[in-house]
């Protein structure tokens, strides 16, 4: 794991107006994460956990303060700048897997691929290579509908490290799944982060999934509390 | 996989919805393609019209006879440089229901005058000059009955009969011409109008109208005044126009077509964009996630629109070509059937291409409101966050 910080908030600040109401989610926040590091974020609902995965993949900016990650400013991107940003740097996990339906796993994982100047053949490379890390080589032209819960989140990770991306936001990635296929989605996270190098941020409620993480950060009323370090 | 796969594969995930879809656009382009050819058939006269040319008929209608004298009085008009006459023959061959474009005809200067659309060869010109009892029938005529120079056959009349009592006139045929205009009607047959005029059993040294040329389009105007004025209070009282607004005002006798091309085409139309439309709105409405993911794994706004627009767009196109193949196959069988009241019927280059300008607006704008919406929407919004 690097010194050097991968993610850097600065800072940052962020609310919304609901009616009348000025609510603050984060006010004047900082954060560092290095490289290699796999972060999980626990919190109580509402305490900006998945504002602050926002954030980090550029999908929602600060009100103040600067958003720095892979060594650029995003709150100053422009959306269009900021999209191919995301294709470059980014890879998203969801609860929900959000693969599209009338492609085949061995599409869906190309999806981000579409994105680069890369030819079908190489396209293809990289979907073998993604799909065997999440061992689903073999299922690579069935459709998400003939999968398994834990089968399609790994589909989605496979789409998330297709195009070699420095950070992996995973937003609550084994709160559809059981206590098995949770564990062996964790523990291809935990592979990832420590075999490939991949700085991971995991939003999470459960407390078994964040003992995957090398440290936990507890977000609670717009600040952090590190409250643990994982082995 | 590429942007087309993807659009393809979103276009047919609801594969009901998706046929049910296209063949809304096919009726709509299958209507579009066979009146749209019916219009053109129609105008077809109203395109080979030449600048220089005026038709004379008789002022209450055109159906009235005018007297051949008229022939060589309009001649003499200031400003004139050809005319000719002609008659409707209201023939058919055998059948009654053989509809036959016959006209009786002054041989030479009737040539003469419609040389720029069809093409009559100096040995045709002759024979038929010299020939009272010869015919000149245009190729697609012959071509239908199988008819040679130097066939004689009896050509009949809805209108006329012969001193005789018979209907049926025996021509000889001495030439079959082409056509220099592509939109030029070659399914008609010319006869001697001496050979009818001598023969016919009433209507003797009337005519149906003149037709003549200018010496230049500019002088349309007062060789038209000169000659009704000649004319003016006279029991046969002219009314001279140009040959296109002749033409035009012939096509009107059946209605407006254009008219009912437009307001036809344009309900369709109306109610198929609002249907594909309404239908495309919901598609991606449904889709707004996934369309939120295509945006987190870095697809642009603009990106994303072009792949809901080339959604509606395929959509148009499939529907639009299976309405246009669908209205080819109606106007060819048409075709064998009205060729001889509606000639030229069929799918022109201009109409498949105006189709096609159709499709592409159709495609446009079903598209346009679910595209833009995709354009706008916010990643958070898309995944349901807030």
């Amino acid at each position: 794991m690097s010194d050097l910080p991968l993610v850097r908030l600065a800072g940052v600040s962020k609310g919304f107006v609901k009616g009348k109401d000025a609510i603050t989610i984060f006010d004047k926040l900082d954060l560092a994460i290095p490289a290699g590091d796999f972060v999980a974020v626990m919190g109580p609902s509402g305490s900006g956990k998945s504002t602050l995965l926002n954030l980090l993949g550029g999908i929602d900016r600060p009100d103040t303060g600067e958003v720095q990650v892979a060594g650029s400013r995003i709150d100053a991107l422009s959306e269009g700048e900021l999209s191919a940003w995301r294709a470059a740097h980014i890879g998203f996990v969801f609860q929900f897997y959000n693969l599209m339906p009338m492609l085949t796993a061995a599409q869906n994982v190309e999806l981000p691929l579409l994105l680069t100047r890369l030819g079908k053949a190489d396209r293809r490379r990289h979907v073998e290579t993604a799909l065997t890390i999440v061992n689903l080589a073999d299922r690579a032209k069935h459709y998400p509908r003939e999968m398994s819960g834990g089968q399609q989140q790994r589909v989605a990770i496979a789409r998330a490290i297709v195009s070699d991306p420095e950070l992996l936001l995973c937003d609550e990635p084994t709160g559809d799944l059981d206590r098995t296929s949770a564990d062996e989605i964790l523990g291809m996270l935990k592979a990832l982060n420590r075999d490939l190098g991949k700085t991971i941020v995991m939003v999470t409620h459960d407390p078994a999934a964040a003992r995957y993480a090398r440290r936990t950060l507890h977000l609670d009323k717009g600040h952090f509390e590190e409250k643990e370090l994982a082995a | 996989m590429n942007d087309f796969l993807l659009i393809r594969k979103n276009l047919f995930r609801k594969k009901l919805r998706a046929i049910l879809m296209i063949v809304s656009i096919l009726v709509a382009f299958a209507i579009f393609g066979v009146l749209a050819a019916f219009e053109r058939a129609f105008n077809a006269g109203e395109e080979v019209s030449e600048a220089d040319r005026l038709v004379v008929v008789n002022k209450i209608n055109f159906t009235q006879p005018l007297p051949i004298a008229y022939f060589n009085r309009v001649a003499a008009v200031e400003g004139v440089r050809q005319v000719t006459f002609a008659n409707w023959f209201g023939g058919y061959y055998q059948d009654p229901k053989n509809f036959t474009v016959v006209m009786a005809v002054e041989p030479e200067s009737y040539l003469k005058l419609i040389s720029t659309e069809y093409a009559f060869t100096p040995e045709m010109t002759e024979a038929f000059v010299r020939n009272r009892t010869g015919a000149l029938v245009g190729e697609q005529l012959a071509a239908k009955w199988g008819w040679k120079v130097g066939d004689r056959i009896p050509i009949s009349s809805s209108i006329f009969s012969q001193k005789n009592g018979s209907t049926a006139w025996d021509v000889t045929i001495v030439g079959i011409f082409g056509k220099n205009k592509p939109q030029a009607d070659t399914t008609l047959m010319l006869i001697q109008y001496a050979y009818f005029d001598e023969t016919r059993s009433f209507g003797k040294d009337t005519i149906g109208w003149l037709v003549l040329k200018t010496a230049s389009p500019a002088l349309n105007d007062q060789v038209a005044k000169s000659i009704d004025g000649m004319f003016a209070n006279s029991p046969y009282e002219t009314a001279t126009d140009t040959e296109k607004a002749f033409n035009k005002a012939f096509v009107a006798q059946l209605g407006n077509i254009a008219l009912i091309v437009q307001l036809v085409v344009g309900a369709a139309f109306v109610t198929i964009l609002m249907i594909v439309g309404n239908t495309m709105v919901m598609a991606i409405r449904e889709r707004t996630r996934e369309i939120a993911v295509l945006k987190t794994l870095g697809f642009s706004g603009g990106r994303v629109l072009r792949l809901v627009l080339g959604e509606t767009l395929l959509l148009a196109l499939i529907g639009g070509t299976a309405g246009l193949l669908l209205a080819w196959l109606a106007t060819r069988a048409m075709s064998q059937s009205l060729g001889n009241f509606i000639p030229g019927l069929s799918l022109s280059p201009g109409i498949v291409a105006a189709a096609i300008g159709f499709m592409v607006l159709l495609g446009l704008a079903t598209g346009l409101v679910p595209a833009l919406n995709a354009f706008r929407l916010r990643i958070a919004d898309g995944m349901g966050r807030g």
